[in-house]
């Protein structure tokens, strides 16, 4: 049997509580509109959600796991970033 | 059962070129600490090839799961039963489409994976190819065969495969529905006429075994896992999970008032555990040869359904080329 590829879409759902979209799973659509309908049937059949976004998969470009290392290196040097860098004395109470 | 393929021999084994050993301890080191392994990450060529196998073979069981169910869907006794059961199959289709969705991050199509299930080259859980005799079926299915999927499913939630994981998640939340429903029939059937309760009891008698036999062979047979272990692909044995699932059902058959068709069962006072009675293998092996009641019916549905959705699949394609095309034209056009 023949079967054509269609392309790959990335499925994003924004809860109620108003939370950022976040990704829910991929699915295959021919276009954007059927991306959405076919999010919306197998990604929110509990509702999941109030918002969906679809994105087409070759469109994201992704860090590259070799250069993990590298690439996030400068966050984990600056503890000083944290708010539990800095000591405060209990007396000066909750800050 | 889903993670059948994991009892079976690699075809491909021993034909990978030599690993980086560098880069093959660092992914060890990595599993070891339970790490999640991502897509780009490195990965062992027998590693990738072990889960597109494992987990292709999983969505396929849940793509042909539909089958047996759909059996009674146009005869539910009652429009509540049907809703639930129509729910039900929703849910089969879509843990199809994110375990697909895991597998392809491996680097294998959609279309690849289902071309070869068509052809009869991938293999599905040997359950589905028994047949649904009875409405009570829609029950002991729910109960036992989702009741045993969870106790697979559950620690493929902490596989090392990030992607798989994450569906498997997914899948065990409502997984959970499946068997309650499942057992909410068996409940109502248990507790009616003599008639009812002796098809639930049917449907107990014929479902058992295969139930049990989902997990595999035991492990004394079962010389495959090993490496699927290291890799925290897999985490309990076939035998602790089948015994596992055999403890947590036998009180609930208790409660129902059914009786176990295995005269052997027998409890452990010293373990705690329910005996099981030994299994017949051979029927095991017979289903999953090929030969089991309902393999070719449920191929051969499966192929026929996506030869007759091909011009659904082609004028889908032709329409999205058409506004595709309109909306160029007209920015052209501006």
């Amino acid at each position: 049997m023949n079967l054509k590829n269609t392309p790959l879409w990335e499925v994003f759902i924004r809860s109620k509580n108003g939370l950022s979209h976040v990704h829910a799973g991929s699915l295959h659509a021919v276009d954007a509109d059927m991306a959405l309908q076919n999010a919306r049937d197998v990604y929110t059949r509990r509702a999941e959600g109030i918002s969906l976004w679809v994105v087409p998969s070759n469109a994201i470009k992704a860090s590259d796991p070799v250069d993990r290392g590298e690439f996030f290196e400068p966050t984990a040097s600056k503890v000083y970033r944290h708010p539990t860098f800095y000591d405060i004395p209990d007396e000066v109470g909750h800050m | 059962m889903y993670t059948q393929a994991l009892n079976e021999k690699d075809p491909n084994a021993g034909k990978d070129k030599a690993e980086d050993p560098v880069l093959e301890a660092r992914f060890q080191a990595r599993v070891d600490e339970e790490m999640r392994i991502e897509p780009n990450d490195w990965m062992p060529a027998a590693y990738r090839r072990t889960l597109q196998r494992q987990i292709a073979q999983h969505a396929h069981s849940e793509v042909i799961g539909m089958q047996p169910e759909g059996n009674w869907l146009t005869r539910s006794p009652s429009l509540k039963r049907k809703a639930i059961l129509l729910a039900k199959i929703q849910d089969e289709a879509g843990h199809g489409l994110y375990l697909y969705s895991a597998a392809e991050t491996l680097g294998i199509s959609r279309e690849e994976m289902e071309s070869q299930l068509l052809s009869g080259k991938a293999r599905y859980s040997s359950i589905f190819n028994y047949p649904t005799l009875n409405w009570a079926d829609m029950g002991a299915i729910g109960w036992l065969v989702d009741g045993a999927a969870i106790m697979n499913q559950i620690p493929l939630c902490r596989c090392s495969y990030g992607p798989y994981a994450r569906a498997m998640v997914r899948v065990c939340k409502e997984e959970s529905f499946h068997q309650r429903q499942g057992y909410d029939i068996m409940m109502q059937m248990a507790k009616g006429t003599p008639e009812q309760k002796a098809m639930a009891q049917d449907a107990l008698n014929r479902t058992w075994w295969p139930s049990i036999m989902m997990f595999g062979p035991h492990d004394s047979d079962s010389s495959h896992s090993e490496q699927s272990m290291a890799w925290k692909i897999k985490r309990f044995s076939n035998d602790d999970l089948r015994q596992r699932f055999i403890n947590a059902t036998v009180p609930q058959a208790e409660y129902l008032g059914l009786t176990i068709p295995d005269p052997d069962l027998k409890f452990n006072e010293e373990t705690g555990n329910w005996e099981s009675g030994p299994i017949d293998w051979d029927e095991f092996k017979r289903v999953l040869a090929g030969n089991g009641p309902c393999n070719h019916q449920r191929l051969s549905t499966r192929q026929k359904a996506v030869a007759e959705g091909e011009w659904v699949r082609d004028a889908a394609a032709a329409h999205a080329a058409k506004v595709a095309a309109r909306a160029a034209n007209k920015e052209e056009a501006a």
